[in-house]
């Protein structure tokens, strides 16, 4: 008898890239904001970037249902030991928190591929790479998603990052100020948009042009969020539409 | 040896039948004999399915289309089927895939705004929270390998606020100006990037939505020309009685098909 072949799969690929970039003081946290299946678009408009904790961000892209599961799941845990320990959660206790979640779905995993950025205990940019089982490295830099075989090399060219084999370990975390970073984090999607169809690509608007302040255009964004000893601060950079 | 023989019935458990044909030397081994086991089996396949949903938001709330056909395989079985139902004060849900699965979402729904009525406090479930039930809901039923085979649109207006939503039959959601399903989304869709804009009217947003039936109309071979419109707002719910859209075939590339390779078909 010939095997049956489920008519459907569980998962889906809804696209998009993140990247986050630790800084001295500061973390910066991107991603797009389109929402594919197969070769159509469903949401020019939706946020993978979800704030779990004070000094913590997740980017997050993949399987958007489970991503959305994760977010909840997060955010509910996050509030459970709000409770219990009557402060907010660090970057590096969320960072084991994700890493447990996903590894609890091995084997039905989470299909999604996570960067968690945001302030360690000493007021230093921290970010989390993971992949969708819950291994986990902290680092300097990291992009996941379609579009993250395009970026890293590039990251990794531009933060001349130093070897993790070196002893003493030495800091992977940028020295950059936090305007170079994010400027440095628009190139990276201006670079990536150009080649991969599932991350929106860019348009930069020059400032001087009258329409662009403010208004809403109705295309692909970029969505930038940076965690800094002031609080987290959002930023949209407009895009094209292709 | 024996040989499997499948029911033809969807869900988890199916009974499979074996044909047992013992290979011992007694005497009962001469009849042959089926044996049935309960087993569970994770394939599921829509068996009467509708076709696209349409919806967008206009001035005053949303707007949702969806034609009335049931289709079973590529047999057109069905033509009045209503795939856009009221839910609750605030919302309109319209459905596309298995009808069947739909009419028990439904009941589901009963259930919950019956116990939400049931507190008598004020408070009604909006189009948000319905969106979030459903998505929850589809989600769930895909973790479990047994999926309600529909794509679901959700649009509703609550204090003033308008809302319309998404979800897929694995979980995926989103919330957008204007969504559609199945073809829709092919064909639907750039017509509304284009032409969609803030505060449309009553007349213009019907106009929009009539233009993407009709392309779906043209090109879905499972739509049927019999559809209906509905509206809500802040006021109510109105689901328009059914009617059909007007088609134009008087092309001049249709009078003689063969002119310019004439065959024997």
């Amino acid at each position: 008898m010939t095997k049956q072949h489920p008519a459907w799969s569980p998962y889906d690929n809804n696209g998009g890239t993140c990247v986050a970039i630790a800084g001295a003081d500061y973390c910066v946290t991107a991603a797009d904001t389109r929402m594919s299946t197969g070769y159509s678009i469903l949401s020019r408009d939706y946020s993978k970037i979800i704030k779990l904790a004070d000094k913590c961000v997740m980017a997050s892209s993949g399987f958007q249902a489970d991503v959305k599961a994760l977010q909840k799941l997060l955010a509910a845990r996050h509030l459970i030991y709000q409770h219990q320990h009557n402060k907010q959660m660090s970057c590096p206790a969320m960072g084991q928190l994700l890493s447990n979640t996903l590894y609890y779905k091995r084997f039905f995993p989470y299909y999604s591929f996570n960067v968690l950025g945001g302030l360690d205990n000493e007021g230093k940019g921290c970010v989390y790479t993971y992949d969708a089982v819950g291994s986990y490295e902290r680092v300097g830099y990291s992009s996941q998603g379609s579009g993250s075989t395009l970026i890293m090399p590039f990251l990794d060219n531009q933060l001349k990052s130093p070897s993790p084999l070196l002893l003493p370990a030495q800091d992977a975390v940028t020295p950059l100020s936090e305007a170079e970073a994010v400027d440095l984090v628009k190139t990276c999607f201006a670079s990536a948009t150009e080649r991969d169809i599932y991350t929106a690509s860019f348009f930069l608007f020059p400032p001087s042009l009258p329409l662009c302040d403010g208004i809403f255009v109705g295309g692909d964004k970029l969505e930038i969020v940076v965690l800094n000893k002031d609080g987290i601060h959002r930023e949209y950079m407009e895009l094209r539409k292709d | 040896m024996t040989r499997d023989i499948d029911c033809a019935w969807a869900g988890p458990w199916t009974w499979v039948g074996c044909l047992n044909k013992s290979s011992g030397k007694s005497r009962q081994a001469q009849a042959p004999t089926i044996v049935m086991f309960l087993v569970q089996q994770d394939t599921e396949l829509p068996y009467v399915t509708g076709t696209s949903v349409v919806a967008l938001k206009y001035k005053d709330g949303i707007l949702m289309a969806a034609d009335m056909g049931g289709s079973y395989g590529s047999t057109i079985r069905y033509k009045s089927v209503e795939r856009i139902k009221p839910i609750g004060k605030h919302s309109l849900l319209g459905a596309s895939g298995e009808i069947s699965d739909f009419q028990e979402l439904l009941r589901n729904l009963d259930e919950l705004i019956l116990y939400d009525n049931m507190w008598d406090d004020g408070n009604s479930l909006g189009p948000k929270e319905l969106h979030s039930y459903l998505t929850r809901v589809m989600y769930n039923r895909r973790n479990k390998f047994d999926p309600l085979w529909n794509s679901l649109v959700l649009g509703g207006v609550k204090n003033g606020q308008k809302y319309l939503g998404m979800v897929s039959m694995i979980g995926v959601n989103f919330e957008d100006s204007h969504v559609a399903t199945g073809f829709g989304n092919h064909l639907a869709r750039p017509i509304l990037r284009d032409e969609w804009h803030e505060n449309l009217s009553y007349e213009d947003g019907v106009k929009l939505l009539e233009k993407c039936m009709r392309v779906l109309l043209y090109r879905d071979r499972s739509a049927v020309n019999k559809l209906q419109i509905a509206k809500i707002t802040e006021e109510g719910t109105t689901i328009s009685q059914p009617y059909a859209l007007k088609t134009f075939w008087g092309f001049t590339a249709f009078q003689n098909p063969t002119a310019g390779a004439e065959g024997s078909w």
